[in-house]
């Protein structure tokens, strides 16, 4: 599960006051906003990549607020990607492995496994420069999954994808959150995806989430 | 009231023709030439003043000889310690939050700044000033750290200069680069220090190659602070901008040509890595 109580976020003049929302174990949760009510800030605290000024955030029933950001379990799909410049796919899937110290083995397992299913084996010691728009998504959630994080962060993850392309990864998401069965907190403005998605669908509106 | 084919063709009758570009070309170029030309006769010149046995004579002059192995020696030791200092700095400039940090960037800029003999002379007397809390006598810098006047004296002079250089080129080698990747590192295991160490600074390894080659140009060139700190002792602190001085100061201009032209050469090739790093780095950025 992933769940805020209370949490407030200060960034300058931008504001989050007492939000809380709680996305149930193995749930698919969508937090729709418009562009820049505060989604991908209230992200990055989940993250640990912003400090909130008040509240309290929880990852599978355990505190994490005070927790550097890879000590909660978590994975994270940017919206860019942010794929690794000098990395190829295969080490970009045995990356977060490696870092929580898996043996060799396991990391080439789940590197292979991970890699079939999302469509992305023919690729695996190509570098990611050349790569397509759907392709470096599929990567970013491959590398985001492979240490079987507790729960998935996503940040629009779809928002620079061709119309085909996002039907395709959104059969994906929805097929590979099942088989995984991680908790998703899923950011978007687009209610279609929200809708073909969301087992739960929040919204941020005015610093507030609303069910 | 407007009507017609003439209404619609009224304001095309009065827009200004714009004229052709070559006469802008031509003065872009004219001026541009002239540098050109001005930096290719004075190489031309030095190497038209003497002839190749000359050199090669030069060349092989003992004193001579020494100053080239000391300046490639010592340049190489500034530019690793260069690198040393300028990859936390530059990352601390680029990515760190902290009060007083726009003082501190000013500062990293001195050297760049001050001139080379006034560098030379606030190191020495950084290393004669007596040390506080030391009584009687008084125990100075260079009682501790003995530099003044030996090879150490020139490598920290070198490194003095060569470092901001460095500090510049990574700051601006992180500032370029996305901070995402180094985020998502980060949340999926890595620490601080984990995320730069297998994310960003590999994706910064052709900025620590123009920071180390441009702070080892920089050390290849200084005078000013290896005069005044580390002096010009011959086969001992004599470096090459040492020995075109020295040889100068005694008329024996063809020595002084010989290195000049080595210095030539050496700058050449420095530019050429330089300009293939900022071509790779830039490729590389604009690919992803």
């Amino acid at each position: 599960m992933i769940a805020c109580e209370g949490l407030s976020i200060r960034q300058g003049q931008f504001r989050i006051d007492g939000i809380s929302l709680n996305i149930p174990m193995g749930a698919y949760g969508v937090l729709m906003g418009a562009t820049g009510c505060g989604k991908t800030t209230v992200l990055e605290a989940i993250c640990g990549l912003r400090r909130p000024a008040a509240g309290r955030i929880l990852v599978a029933g355990e505190e994490v607020t005070h927790r550097p950001p890879g000590a909660r379990g978590l994975g994270y799909v940017p919206q860019d990607g942010a794929l690794f410049p000098t990395m190829d796919v295969r080490s970009h899937l045995a990356f977060a492995p490696r870092v929580q110290g898996w043996p060799r083995s396991a990391i080439a397992a789940r590197a292979a496994d991970l890699a079939g299913r999302l469509g992305i084996g023919h690729l695996l010691d190509r570098r990611v420069q050349g790569l397509s728009g759907g392709e470096r998504q599929r990567v970013a959630l491959g590398r985001a999954l492979a240490a079987r994080p507790a729960a998935l962060l996503m940040d629009e993850p779809l928002s620079a994808l061709d119309e085909s392309a996002r039907a395709g990864m959104i059969t994906l998401l929805r097929a590979i959150q099942r088989d995984e069965g991680v908790t998703v907190l899923h950011v978007t403005h687009n209610p279609i995806e929200a809708e073909a998605l969301a087992d739960l669908r929040l919204t941020l509106a005015d610093g507030r989430i609303s069910g | 009231m407007p009507t017609g084919r003439s209404d619609r063709e009224a304001p095309g009758r009065t827009w200004r023709r714009a004229g052709p570009d070559w006469p802008f070309w031509t003065v872009v170029a004219a001026v541009a030439g002239a540098y050109l030309i001005l930096i290719v006769a004075m190489i031309g010149a030095d190497a038209a003043w003497t002839t190749p046995g000359q050199l090669w004579s030069a060349l092989g002059n003992e004193e001579i000889a020494f100053s080239i192995r000391l300046s490639l020696f010592t340049c190489t030791i500034a530019a690793l310690l260069s690198l040393v200092v300028a990859v936390p700095a530059g990352y601390l400039l680029s990515r760190g939050d902290f009060p007083g940090r726009a003082l501190v960037d000013v500062i990293v800029d001195i050297p760049i700044v001050l001139p080379p003999l006034v560098i030379g002379l606030s190191l020495l007397i950084l290393f004669r000033l007596p040390l506080p809390w030391t009584g009687d006598p008084p125990v100075r810098l260079n009682d501790v750290l003995p530099l003044t006047y030996t090879v150490g004296g020139v490598i920290l002079a070198q490194f003095t200069v060569g470092a901001a250089f460095a500090v510049r080129t990574m700051r601006a080698t992180f500032d370029h680069l996305p901070r995402r990747p180094e985020d998502v590192a980060r949340v999926l295991g890595c620490s601080r220090a984990g995320a730069v160490w297998r994310v960003t600074l590999p994706a910064a390894r052709r900025g620590m190659v123009t920071a180390f080659t441009l702070a080892w140009a920089r050390s290849l060139g200084e005078f000013g602070p290896i005069l005044v700190f580390a002096g010009a002792t011959r086969m001992r602190t004599e470096v090459m901008p040492t020995t075109v001085f020295l040889e100068l100061s005694v008329g024996n201009l063809e020595p002084a040509i010989a290195v000049s032209l080595l210095m030539v050469l050496l700058s050449i090739a420095v530019m050429l890595v330089l300009r293939w790093a900022g071509d790779q780095g830039g490729a590389s950025h604009d690919r992803l």
